[in-house]
Parts: C-alpha cells; sequence; structure tokens
C-alpha cells in the first residue's frame, strides 16, 4: 500500500522531481566518469612512464572524488530538502487520516530508493556513454594510439558510485527522518505562505551601496592586472580578494533596488506591460537571497576561471613546448671547479675531489668519452661554454634602474653575475635549434631574455642605459631591448638573461662557468629514440652514469621526452581536476539557484493567480515568469562572466604564459559550451516546474 | 437604455452522464447601463458560478451570455482574455492586491497589461484615486495600509480601465462594518457619479441593500427579485431580509 502510494506520488510530483533527479544524474555521471579513468582504453595504449603520470592522476582524482561526494551529499540534502517541504501539506493529510510519522518515513524512504536506483541506473548509463568520449579527449592529450575502438565498461567505478552513492542517499533517509520528526501537524497543514510583509530598501542607500560595491570591485580588478606588480606578497593577495567578495555581496545587495530605481524614472518602460511586476518580483526576491545569490556568482566564478584557464594552459603549454625543445638533449656541467666552495643552499664549505676539479676543466664530450659513453649514439653535437665576470652582475646591468627595481622585485639575486656567451658560440646553438642568429661589432652586446616579467625589467634598464664598462672595455647595447633565445631546453620561456658579447672581447679561462652540450639522437624511428634516451636516464646497467656516480662528477641534462612527459602529464592532471571540479560547482550552484526559484515559485503563486484574475493571460503570465527566471538565473553568470575576464588574466600572468586571445578562444569556447548545456538544462527544467507550479490550484 | 448585460437561459452542468449536478438550471435576467443590481442566494445556491461564467472564467454548458452586444460565449483563449481585460472589471473579496507593488502600481497594472501608454497611466490613476479618496496612500504597500482602503484601491483597479461591466465578489466580506459602509458608499458614488454599471454578488443582506435591484437565486435558479425603486435603504432591507427568510427553506425542509 505505501509502496503504490509511493509510486502514485512520484508520478504526480514528476516535474518536482525533475531538478532533483537532473541533479543525481549528472552526479552520478561525472562520478563515474572521473573515476573510470584507469580502465578506459587510452590508458591501456599509452608508454610505460606516461602510465606512471596517470597512476599519480587516478590517486590524485581519487581524492578529489571524497570532496566532491561531500559536496554531492550537501547538495542532494539540501534539493532533498525542498521537495520534502514542498509537500508538507500532503503529509499533514496523511497524518489527519491517522497515518502515523513512522508510516509517512517510509514513504519517503521508499521514494528516496526508488529515485536513488533509478537515478543510479541512468546516471551510470550515462557514465558509461560519457566516458567513451573521454576516452578520446585522453587519447588525444597523451597521444595514444586509438585506431582501434573498443567499449569500456569500468565494474571498479561502477561499484564506488554505487558504494559512494548509496552512502549519500542514506544521509538524506536520515536527515527527512529527523525533518518528519519535527513536524506538528498544525504547521504542516497550513504550510502554504500567505503574502508576507515586504521589506522594502531605501533607494538611496541601495543606490550608495551599489556604486560603492562597483568601485570596490573595479579596483579589486585593477590590482589583479594593472597593479600585479604590487602583488608580492600572500597578505596583499587576500586584499582583492576580500574585496571581490564584498563587492559581490554588495552588488547583489543593492543592484534590484539600484535597478528599479533606474528604470521608474523611466515611465515609458516602468509601465509597460509586466514589466513592474517583473521588476517588483526580483527586487523582493533577490533581498531574500543576497548570499545564496552571491555564493552562487563566486561559485560559477570559480568554475568560469579554472576551465578556460587550465584548457588555455595545455594549449599554451603545448605551442611552448613544440619551439622551447628543438634538440633531443641538453648536458650541463659546472666548469673551473674551485679548491672549495660554499654550498649556497647548505652554506656547508664543499672540497671537490681532485677527480672532480680535473674534470671540470674540460668540455662534456671529453667527460662523456673518458666514462665510457659511445659517442654513435649522438649526431649534431654542438659545445659551448658559458661565461660570468664577477663585476658584471645583474645590478649592474640594470645601472640606474637598479633601485626601481629592486622596490618591485625585492627578492631577485642582483649580486648574481650574468651569464656570458660569445655571439658566435651562440650562433652555433641557434642554427642548431633553427632561431634567430645575431651578428656584433666590436663594441656592442646584446641581452636575450625571454622570462615575460624579467624581459620587462631588462628593458626599462636597457632603455635608461646601456653603455657599460667591463675591464677597462666600453660596450652599447645593439637593441635597447631584449632579443628572445635560449640555449637551456624548458617547458616554458624561463631564460631570465644570457649576455652576447663580441667574439674578440677578452674572456679570460678562469671565468668560464659552465660547459654546454646540446645534440640530437643519432635515431631515425621514435623507438630507436627511446632507446638512446635510455643511456642517459636508465639507472641499471648503465655505464656511464654509475662511472659518474663513482668519480662524482655531476653531470646535468634535460631530454625533450623526459619534457614533454613531465608537461603534458602536468598538465593533463591539472585539466582533469579542474573539470571535474569546475562541473561539480556548476551543477552545485545550478541546482541551488533552481531550487531558491522553485520555492520562490510555489510561495508566490497566490501573485500569479491574482494576475491571472486581473486580466492577464497565460501568455503575458509565462512571459513574466519566464523574464524573471531568466534575469534570477543571468545576474550572477552575468558577474561572473565579467569577474571571470580578469580572473584568468590574473591567473596567466602568475603561471608566466601569457596567452594571446587566440589562444584562449577554444578554450573559452569549450566552457562556453559546457556551461550553457549544464546551466541551460537547470534553467529549463526551471522554468517548466515553475510554470507547472503557477498552474496549480489551492 | 441599452442592456449591458444579457444573460439568456443559461445552464451549467458539471459531472458526467451518471452523475449530473447542476449549478445553473436555466437563468436569465438583463442588466442596463448604470445599474447596480446584487446577486443573493445561500452557499451552493449557485452564484458564484453564475459570476464566474459572466466574468468568463467558466463556461456555460448551454445558453448566451451577451455583454455589450457581444456573446462571450462564442469567444475563445485569447479574444477571451482580451475581453476580459477590456470590457470587465473585477472587486473579489481578499482584495487581490500584489503585495510587491505600491496602491499606485497595483492600480497602474491594469492599465499596463493593456498597453496603454504611460504618460496616460500615470494621469488616470491621479484621476480615479482622487475619486475614490486614496490620492493619499497612492505611494503605499498594501502591508501599510487598512482592508478598507485595500479595497478602495481594489475599486480603482476595477474601474480605471473604463470597464462596461465591475463584477464583485463578496467585496465587503474580508470588512468590518465600518470599513464595509464606506466601501458601499464609494460604490454607490461610482454607480451614481460615474456611472459605473455594477453587477454584485453578495450573501449578507445590508451589503445587498445598497444595490437598486436583487436577484434572489435558489438551487440554480432565480427565486425572487426585488427592485429598490422609490423604497428608502431601510425599507428595501427590510424587504430583502422577508425574502431571505423565504429562501432560508420552506416548512417543509424542515424535519
Amino acid at each position: 500500500m505505501l509502496f503504490k502510494l509511493s509510486i502514485k506520488n512520484m508520478k504526480k510530483s514528476f516535474k518536482d522531481y525533475a531538478i532533483y533527479f537532473l541533479t543525481l544524474v549528472l552526479g552520478v555521471a561525472i562520478f563515474y566518469m572521473f573515476n573510470s579513468l584507469d580502465s578506459q582504453q587510452a590508458m591501456l595504449e599509452v608508454s610505460e612512464s606516461t602510465r606512471d603520470m596517470i597512476k599519480l592522476m587516478i590517486s590524485m582524482l581519487g581524492m578529489v572524488s571524497v570532496f566532491i561526494a561531500i559536496v554531492l551529499g550537501f547538495l542532494i540534502v539540501y534539493a532533498n530538502n525542498f521537495l520534502v517541504n514542498r509537500r508538507k501539506r500532503e503529509f499533514g493529510i496523511y497524518m489527519t487520516l491517522g497515518m502515523g510519522r513512522r508510516q509517512i518515513s517510509k514513504i519517503i524512504l521508499i521514494e528516496t530508493i526508488l529515485v536513488g536506483i533509478i537515478s543510479l541506473i541512468v546516471g551510470i548509463f550515462i557514465g558509461v556513454f560519457g566516458s567513451q568520449f573521454m576516452s578520446i579527449l585522453v587519447a588525444k592529450l597523451f597521444q595514444a594510439d586509438m585506431s582501434e575502438f573498443t567499449f569500456v565498461f569500468s565494474k571498479d567505478a561502477c561499484i564506488k558510485t554505487c558504494i559512494y552513492f548509496a552512502v549519500m542517499y542514506l544521509a538524506v533517509m536520515i536527515f527527512n527522518t529527523l525533518t518528519i520528526s519535527r513536524y506538528k501537524l498544525i504547521n504542516l497543514l497550513t504550510a502554504v505562505r500567505k503574502n508576507e510583509k515586504v521589506k522594502i530598501k531605501n533607494p538611496i542607500i541601495s543606490i550608495i551601496v551599489f556604486l560603492i560595491s562597483v568601485g570596490l570591485l573595479g579596483y579589486a580588478y585593477y590590482i589583479v592586472t594593472g597593479g600585479i606588480y604590487e602583488l608580492n606578497t600572500e597578505e596583499k593577495m587576500l586584499v582583492p580578494i576580500l574585496m571581490g567578495i564584498v563587492g559581490t555581496i554588495g552588488v547583489f545587495w543593492s543592484l534590484s533596488g539600484f535597478i528599479l530605481r533606474m528604470i521608474q524614472t523611466s515611465k515609458k518602460i516602468y509601465l509597460k506591460g509586466t514589466n513592474m511586476f517583473v521588476l517588483r518580483q526580483l527586487n523582493n526576491k533577490i533581498n531574500t537571497t543576497v548570499i545564496s545569490m552571491s555564493v552562487i556568482c563566486l561559485m560559477l566564478f570559480m568554475t568560469i576561471s579554472v576551465l578556460s584557464s587550465s584548457l588555455s594552459i595545455q594549449t599554451t603549454m603545448d605551442s611552448e613546448l613544440q619551439e622551447m625543445t628543438p634538440v633531443d638533449v641538453n648536458l650541463y656541467k659546472t666548469a673551473n671547479l674551485p679548491q672549495s666552495y660554499e654550498d649556497s643552499y647548505t652554506g656547508q664549505t664543499i672540497y671537490p675531489t681532485q677527480e672532480q676539479i680535473e674534470d671540470s676543466k674540460h668540455s662534456i664530450s671529453y667527460t662523456l668519452k673518458t666514462n665510457g659513453y659511445d659517442m654513435n649514439n649522438l649526431k649534431d653535437v654542438v659545445e659551448i661554454s658559458v661565461y660570468t665576470i664577477p663585476e658584471w652582475t645583474l645590478q649592474y646591468s640594470l645601472g640606474s634602474y637598479y633601485e626601481q627595481a629592486k622596490a618591485q622585485f625585492s627578492m631577485l639575486m642582483y649580486d648574481l653575475p650574468e651569464e656570458i656567451i660569445k655571439v658566435s658560440d651562440y650562433n652555433k646553438i641557434a642554427e642548431l635549434y633553427g632561431q634567430e642568429q645575431y651578428s656584433l661589432s666590436d663594441d656592442e652586446y646584446i641581452v636575450l631574455c625571454d622570462f615575460d616579467n624579467m624581459t620587462e625589467l631588462r628593458n626599462e634598464a636597457l632603455k635608461q642605459n646601456s653603455t657599460v664598462e667591463i675591464e677597462g672595455k666600453t660596450l652599447h647595447a645593439k637593441y635597447n631591448e631584449c632579443k628572445s633565445g635560449f640555449i637551456e631546453m624548458s617547458a616554458s620561456y624561463v631564460n631570465t638573461g644570457i649576455i652576447l658579447v663580441p667574439d674578440n672581447f677578452e674572456l679570460k679561462e678562469e671565468w668560464k662557468e659552465e660547459e654546454f652540450l646540446a645534440a640530437n639522437y643519432n635515431a631515425k624511428t621514435d623507438e630507436e629514440k627511446e632507446e638512446i634516451e635510455k643511456t642517459f636516464v636508465e639507472a641499471e646497467n648503465n655505464a656511464l652514469l654509475s662511472n659518474l656516480d663513482q668519480k662524482g662528477i655531476e653531470l646535468e641534462g634535460m631530454t625533450k621526452i623526459s619534457l614533454i612527459e613531465a608537461s603534458k602529464g602536468l598538465s593533463t592532471i591539472i585539466i582533469f581536476i579542474a573539470i571535474y571540479l569546475g562541473v561539480i560547482f556548476l551543477i552545485a550552484s545550478s541546482a541551488i539557484l533552481a531550487l531558491k526559484q522553485l520555492t520562490e515559485s510555489s510561495d508566490n503563486k497566490q501573485r500569479y493567480t491574482i494576475l491571472r484574475k486581473i486580466g492577464c493571460d497565460e501568455k503575458m503570465i509565462n512571459q513574466a515568469l519566464f523574464r524573471q527566471i531568466f534575469i534570477f538565473f543571468m545576474l550572477p553568470l552575468a558577474l561572473a562572466i565579467i569577474h571571470s575576464i580578469f580572473g584568468i588574466k590574473f591567473i596567466l600572468s602568475m603561471l608566466a604564459a601569457l596567452a594571446s586571445p587566440s589562444d584562449l578562444l577554444p578554450s573559452v569556447i569549450a566552457t562556453a559550451v559546457i556551461i550553457g548545456i549544464i546551466y541551460g538544462l537547470y534553467f529549463l527544467a526551471t522554468y517548466m516546474g515553475s510554470k507547472n507550479i503557477i498552474k496549480e490550484e489551492d | 437604455m441599452s442592456h449591458v448585460l444579457e444573460v439568456k437561459n443559461i445552464e451549467k452542468y458539471y459531472g458526467n452522464k451518471s452523475n449530473l449536478t447542476k449549478a445553473i438550471a436555466g437563468i436569465s435576467f438583463n442588466v442596463e447601463e448604470g445599474e447596480f443590481v446584487g446577486i443573493m442566494g445561500a452557499s451552493g445556491s449557485g452564484k458564484t458560478t453564475l459570476l464566474n461564467c459572466i466574468s468568463t472564467i467558466d463556461r456555460v454548458t448551454a445558453g448566451n451570455i451577451i455583454i455589450n452586444h457581444q456573446d462571450i460565449t462564442k469567444l475563445k483563449g485569447n479574444k477571451l482574455n482580451k475581453f476580459r481585460r477590456e470590457e470587465l472589471g473585477f472587486i473579489f473579496q481578499d482584495f487581490n492586491l500584489l503585495d510587491t507593488l505600491t496602491a499606485y502600481e497595483n492600480i497602474a497594472l491594469a492599465l499596463t497589461i493593456q498597453k496603454v501608454n504611460a504618460h496616460e497611466i500615470d494621469k488616470k490613476v491621479k484621476e480615479v484615486a482622487e475619486k475614490l479618496e486614496i490620492s493619499n496612500i497612492l505611494n503605499k504597500y498594501p502591508y501599510q495600509i487598512s482592508g478598507g482602503q485595500k479595497q478602495r484601491v481594489a475599486s480603482a483597479r476595477a474601474i480605471i480601465t473604463n470597464p462596461k461591466m465591475v463584477l464583485a465578489d463578496e467585496p465587503t466580506g474580508a470588512l468590518d462594518s465600518k470599513s464595509a459602509r464606506q466601501l458601499l458608499e464609494t460604490f454607490e458614488h461610482l454607480n451614481q457619479n460615474l456611472g459605473a454599471t455594477i453587477l454584485m454578488v453578495t450573501h449578507d443582506a445590508f451589503t445587498a441593500s445598497y444595490a437598486d435591484r436583487i436577484i434572489f437565486i435558489k438551487d440554480g435558479k432565480i427565486f425572487n427579485e426585488l427592485v429598490k425603486g422609490e423604497d428608502t435603504r431601510k425599507q428595501f432591507f427590510e424587504k430583502i431580509i422577508e425574502v431571505q427568510t423565504l429562501l432560508g427553506g420552506d416548512l417543509n425542509d424542515v424535519i
């Protein structure tokens, strides 16, 4: 009997359940998709070293999943609470008919289980199909072979999803039973809310608060973009964040009053159709939902900036990676080891062995050969030396700009000597790397730098003073700005400065600081390259590495393959976690917004009945409702988008990888599509639900 | 004088073939322009159904209702809504004012949904407020004003569109006697000085005594009709009470 009642109830209130059901299904599907990553086909096809990265990613996603389960848990309890509240009267009637609390709890229990099971099945079904699409994305990111497509179902992920959601449903049941046991019959029967007293804000105060809030936001925007160089401590970071939060709350607190006031001044717009009603509705509603609107706005802001910036980091990283890894391997070691020196980290005095000192006087190819390395593995070998002149420090380069620079970047080590390379040496490297080569006359020098902030700093300095006097010689900067270029490969632009000097500029042997070698692997296929790669990175059965280790010779290096894998792995982990969190935040905020709106609709049912009675037709009423819900959904999104424009700029400049607008475009489009679909679904479900609610007879 | 309202032998049935309820079983009457007509009857007599049919909220099963030469039983959908918006004004027992809007806006809303231009709306609202002596409360919200004032605001909303007929459903039902009297005097003023045609449903004899003519309904049929004529209101009131006693039931009904 109770079972029948439950089923009938669900059928009857299907439209009420729509939001709840949508949230559950999306939650289950997303949860399954991200937890089934490890068993997806693409993961089976990738290389050994990539798989380690994936393992790391899976374990991180596992931890994130716990957090997400908590968020979803709260969301589900909240959504369920809405449903129970809407049915207070129904439960009241059951109680007057003599049904006990326990039986009512049972009805809800059966409903929860039914909805839970159905949503689990539907959600996993969608998740299984969604994960096939995700597989394609994974394959693209990890460059796995996906020529043979097989359909994958992950039992582990399925079981994990079921367990997590079972726990959440259990929480819902306990919550429901508690709620029901607190109900009093009289409150249940008179639960339909009456038109209530409306709190009206003073319009003047609204306008003042609005202007102050906009000012706060504007200033916060300025701090994180224009004034970003001032942001050098964590405490200073808190200021724009707090200003942003206060500003957002302030805007929502005052916005409706402000708009109302503005539109009221134009009687033509205000006294047209249902405009007056819609505006008053919004004004009244936003007054009661300031905090939730602000939270939703900030959540959307996080979603948008996290999604679009993580996706664009990937794009930027990819294109930079191509440019920054022109050869297969770089090797470098310290030249001219002294008898003793102080370790810059530990402060201990270190006495190198005679063997180490001897080796440091020779080139890298000498070290390789003497330690049993087969030089046939390498081709296109270019070797150069990097010098430092004690008196030519960064501070000296900056010259009169030093004081200003120090004020901006107090952390830089200004007394560090600059790296100096002969221009012909650099041209050898540049030729190998396929980069611009330079020529210098006898009294000229060039600064190479591609690290954004450092470039700006050096450019300023070069504009102020471009002449240096070193060892009695005078050199002028050939260009009054930095040129791009680098010798060491890395995953992004990190060259903070190299100075090119003419070949006839006398560089003493004792100034030699570092030996450098760049080369390609003598191999045609990827497999052969992987084999040679092992001669540098794999410790087992490796003559070179064990010999070097024995003698204590430190030979450092960087290979193209390891750089690409590390960078890809990192960016992929960032992307997956960002998408996971972003989508869940999005679902959470849309669901809360939708439920708020539905609650409002059922509370305001009477107002629509009045509209109908004074002669509004259904079309007009639906239009008023649509506008109201549309504005209600759009306001937090619009402010979040404005926040995000500055947020993304800030993130990108923090990462010193300023992507051009064209890099950003695809990820912004992708973000827009994701948000459009999820937010749109909730918007539609809310509109349908509200339409249904205001049609009901009392 | 022309008929504003002609009700021609209307019937209204509820239910299906096996279980038929006749809410209205053949009622005909006319309302002239500028008349103030009351409809009285016990609960369940069909007076609210009658009002719903006239106000186009409900449809008749048979018969015709002609308002201002237009047969509203033939109208459908949007035309019906348009008709309701433009030709009729409503006053309800529980005021039905929007609590989020000021008195001014509540009155103006009736015009804005007819797409009247803004300048004219402003002028009309002020005019009608003047006539109903509510100018001083125009900027107040419903919760800030008394029941009597609320009903006067509702009346202003009902007549501002210049309807052919104002339909009032138990307008004094939620008012204390003093406010009720004031409101009825307002109705009288509307009727006599502004020429509004009013059709009022009530079960209260005192309220009904303000009308020119009263139609009594019982079991879905017209039971009696009283015309005030040259009577004073007191005399008319006594007559109403007499009919009501009759209406209350025959001796045969008492077991």
